[in-house]
C-alpha cells in the first residue's frame, strides 16, 4: 500500500512523537529528528518501519519529530497516522 | 590509566598537565599548605574608588595568560563578567583563564572571546547554555576544568587555581571596599562563593552599582582584601538572579518519589531531634522538604540546621521553628534574600566552609541528610550531573560531590526514565560523584541501597521499606527504553572533571 493522503498523529510534547506521513512512491523513507537520536535513533526508526510494514504500508515519506516517546507511543502514533491517511488524510 | 572507579584517563592532558587519578573519596585528606598571597598595601586611606571600569582596567595592567575570577551569585542576571570581557576583549590580550564559579546562558558573549583566543581556558563548577555547548564542541583551546564548590575553594587556597584578578560583583560596597550582598537593586544575599577569591587573588576589584557610606553594614567581604571599588550603572538584572525552579513539583510521580525519600530518612533513624538537612532547588528535591516538614511538625522534631543554596521553602521551615539555623552559601530566591537580611540564625558560609575537604572542617561533614538529583546513575552508584546522555556539558557538580561525601545519608531522587533516557544505566556518560559516597537511590519504580551500606539496608528492611537491587532498576528502565547505544565521541579532551580533593575523576571528550 502506498500512502496517498498526507496525515499526522501525535504531538511535539515531552515523551510524545509527532508522526507525519507524506505520499511517495519510492518506498519507506524516514526523516527523524530526536533529542535522543544518538542513543536511540536506530531503534526509533526500526519501530516506525516495522509498524508501517505491519500496517501494509510500502511507500511513504515519514517525518518524525520525537521528544522522547517510548516504543508503544511511537507505534500508536504511526498506526493512527496510517488510519487517518486511509480515512482521507488530514493534518489535524 | 584507570582511576579507582574504572574510568580510563590519559596520563597527561595537553593544556591541563599531568593527571592525578581519583583513588577514593576519602584519600588525599592530609596536611596541606595554603599559598602565600602578595598584597599591595593601601595605607593612609588611599582612594580605592574608580568611577569608570575602562579606566580601572587600564590601570591594573592585565597581561596575556592571566587568570580572572568571577562569582555566580547573580546567576543568569549577572552583567559583570560580560562587562569586563567586553572591555578587555578589544585590547589585544590573549590566553586568559576565566575562573567563574558557575556560568549561565547569560554568559554567551564568552563564546566569541573563546573563538578569538582571548579566553583559552575556563575553570568552573557548573556550566550551562551556549558556553557549555561551545566547550563540548571544541571551541575552547585548552580543556576546561570542572570543580566542585568545595573543590574550587580548595584549589584557590592551595594555589592550584592561582587568581590574578578577582572581579567581585558587589550588590553594595563602601568606598574602602567593604562589600555586602543585602543592599542595592541586585541584592542577592549570601556571597559565599566569592570569599576565597577575595582572600587569595593578587588584585581584588569590587564592582558595584550601590556605593554606601563607610563603613558598610553586614559586611560579607571585608576591606582588607579589596584593592579597588568600581562604580557601574548596574551589576545584574534582578529577574535573572532568582532561580526559576524553586517550586514544588506537581507531578504525581515526583511527589511519590519525594514521599518515599522521607520514608527512607525516617527508617534510617534520622528523623529526630537535631536533624541537619540539605536539598537542591529542583521540584522533586523541594517536595522532599515539603514532606519532611509535615513529618517534623507531626512528630515535634526540631532540626539543627538546613544548608546549601537556601530557598523560600527552607526559610519557611526555619521561621516555623523546625530548624535552629540556616547555613547559606547562596540564596536561591527572594524569600531567602529577605530572610538572610532579617533572621539572625540565617548565616552566610563561604564555599570553603561549605565543602572544602582540605580545611579544618566543612559544614557538609556536619550534615545528616542530603537529597540530590542525577542526570544518570550507574550500577556502582556513580552519578553524572555534568553531561547529558548526548555527551554535551549541561551542568557540573556544584555542591553535589561535596555534600554526598560529607553527609551521613545521601539520597538520589530521580524518575527512572526522563525523555526516553534511562537514568539508571550500565555506564554513565561522565562520572561527577563517586558511587562510594551515594547511599540510596529512590525512583518511582523502586528504591535501591548501595551494597556497601549493609547496615543501612538492614535498617530500611526492618522498617518495612521495600528494596530492589540497582540492577533491577536498570532492567526495568531498559525494558521500556531499550539499551542506549554507545556515544561516538572524539578522543580530544574538552574538560577535566576534578573531584573535590583535586584528583581527576573523569574527563569529558569532544562531541
Amino acid at each position: 500500500m502506498i500512502i496517498q493522503n498526507p496525515s499526522c498523529a501525535g504531538a511535539m510534547e515531552s515523551n510524545d512523537i509527532l508522526i507525519m506521513l507524506h505520499p511517495s512512491e519510492d518506498g519507506v523513507q524516514i526523516q527523524l529528528e530526536s533529542k535522543v537520536k544518538k542513543q536511540f535513533g536506530r531503534r526509533i526508526e526500526s519501530v516506525i518501519k516495522t509498524t508501517l510494514e505491519q500496517a501494509g504500508v510500502t511507500s511513504t515519506v515519514v517525518i518524525a519529530r520525537d521528544k522522547g516517546a517510548l516504543d508503544y507511543t511511537i507505534k500508536a502514533r504511526v498506526i493512527t497516522a496510517v488510519n487517518r491517511s486511509l480515512g482521507g488524510g488530514s493534518y489535524e | 590509566m584507570l582511576n579507582s572507579i574504572g574510568r580510563i584517563l590519559p596520563d597527561y592532558v595537553e593544556g591541563y598537565g599531568t593527571v592525578r587519578p581519583f583513588m577514593g573519596a576519602y584519600e588525599n585528606l592530609t596536611k596541606v599548605e595554603r599559598k602565600g598571597v602578595s598584597a599591595l598595601s593601601n595605607t593612609c586611606g588611599g582612594n580605592k574608588v574608580r568611577e569608570d571600569l575602562a579606566e580601572l582596567i587600564g590601570e591594573i595592567d592585565i597581561k596575556d595568560g592571566m587568570t580572572l575570577s568571577f562569582h555566580h551569585h547573580l546567576r543568569n542576571g549577572d552583567k559583570v563578567l560580560n562587562m569586563v570581557l567586553k572591555l578587555i576583549g578589544g585590547m589585544g590580550i590573549k590566553n586568559l583563564t576565566i575562573a567563574a564559579s558557575s556560568l549561565f546562558p547569560v554568559h554567551e558573549p564568552l563564546v566569541q572571546w573563546m573563538k578569538a583566543g582571548v579566553v583559552t581556558q575556563i575553570v568552573s563548577n557548573y556550566i550551562s547554555g551556549p558556553v557549555a555547548q561551545a566547550i563540548s564542541t571544541g571551541e575552547l583551546a585548552r580543556p576546561a576544568i570542572m570543580h566542585t564548590h568545595g573543590g574550587r575553594a580548595r584549589a584557590i587556597e592551595s594555589g592550584d587555581l592561582d587568581i590574578d584578578i578577582a572581579f567581585i560583583a558587589a550588590p553594595a560596597a563602601d568606598a574602602y571596599g567593604n562589600i555586602n550582598g543585602v543592599q542595592g537593586p541586585a541584592a542577592c544575599g549570601s556571597l559565599g562563593y566569592a570569599v576565597s577569591d577575595a582572600e587569595y587573588a593578587r588584585t581584588v576589584v569590587a564592582v558595584t552599582d550601590t556605593l554606601v557610606p563607610y563603613p558598610a553594614q553586614r559586611v560579607a567581604i571585608s576591606q582588607e582584601y579589596v584593592d579597588y571599588v568600581v562604580v557601574v550603572d548596574s551589576i545584574g538584572d534582578p529577574t535573572g538572579i532568582v532561580s526559576g525552579t524553586t517550586q514544588i513539583t506537581r507531578n504525581p510521580i515526583g511527589l511519590k518519589i519525594a514521599s518515599q525519600a522521607v520514608d527512607v530518612i525516617e527508617a534510617a533513624g534520622y528523623l529526630k531531634e537535631g536533624i541537619s538537612f540539605q536539598t537542591g532547588a529542583g521540584g522533586v528535591s523541594l517536595a522532599v522538604a515539603h514532606f519532611l516538614k509535615q513529618k517534623m511538625l507531626s512528630k515535634g522534631v526540631i532540626g539543627s540546621f538546613a544548608s546549601g543554596g537556601i530557598t523560600g521553602y527552607l526559610v519557611d521551615m526555619y521561621e516555623q521553628g523546625l530548624f535552629r539555623a540556616l547555613m547559606d552559601v547562596q540564596c536561591f530566591d527572594l524569600e531567602a534574600i529577605r530572610s538572610f537580611k532579617e533572621n539572625e540564625g540565617h548565616q552566610s558560609m563561604s564555599a570553603s566552609k561549605y565543602g572544602n575537604p582540605h580545611n579544618k572542617g566543612a559544614v557538609v561533614d556536619q550534615l545528616d541528610v542530603m537529597i540530590m538529583g542525577a542526570t544518570e546513575i550507574d550500577l556502582d552508584f556513580n552519578v553524572n550531573v555534568t553531561t547529558g546522555s548526548h555527551g554535551l556539558i549541561m551542568g557540573g557538580s556544584g555542591g553535589h560531590s561535596d555534600t554526598a561525601a560529607g553527609s551521613k545519608l545521601s539520597i538520589v531522587v530521580t524518575q527512572l526514565i526522563k525523555v526516553r533516557n534511562p537514568i539508571v544505566r550500565e555506564r554513565v556518560t561522565t562520572v561527577t560523584t563517586p558511587g562510594e559516597t551515594i547511599d540510596v537511590v529512590v525512583t518511582e519504580r523502586g528504591i535501591a541501597v548501595n551494597p556497601k551500606r549493609e547496615k543501612l539496608r538492614e535498617q530500611l528492611v526492618d522498617a518495612g521499606i521495600r528494596l530492589v537491587e540497582i540492577e533491577d532498576l536498570k532492567n526495568m528502565a531498559y525494558e521500556l527504553t531499550g539499551e542506549p547505544e554507545d556515544l561516538e565521541l572524539d578522543d580530544r579532551v574538552v574538560a577535566v572533571v576534578e573531584y573535590r580533593n583535586g584528583t581527576v575523576i573523569d574527563v569529558v571528550r569532544m562531541v
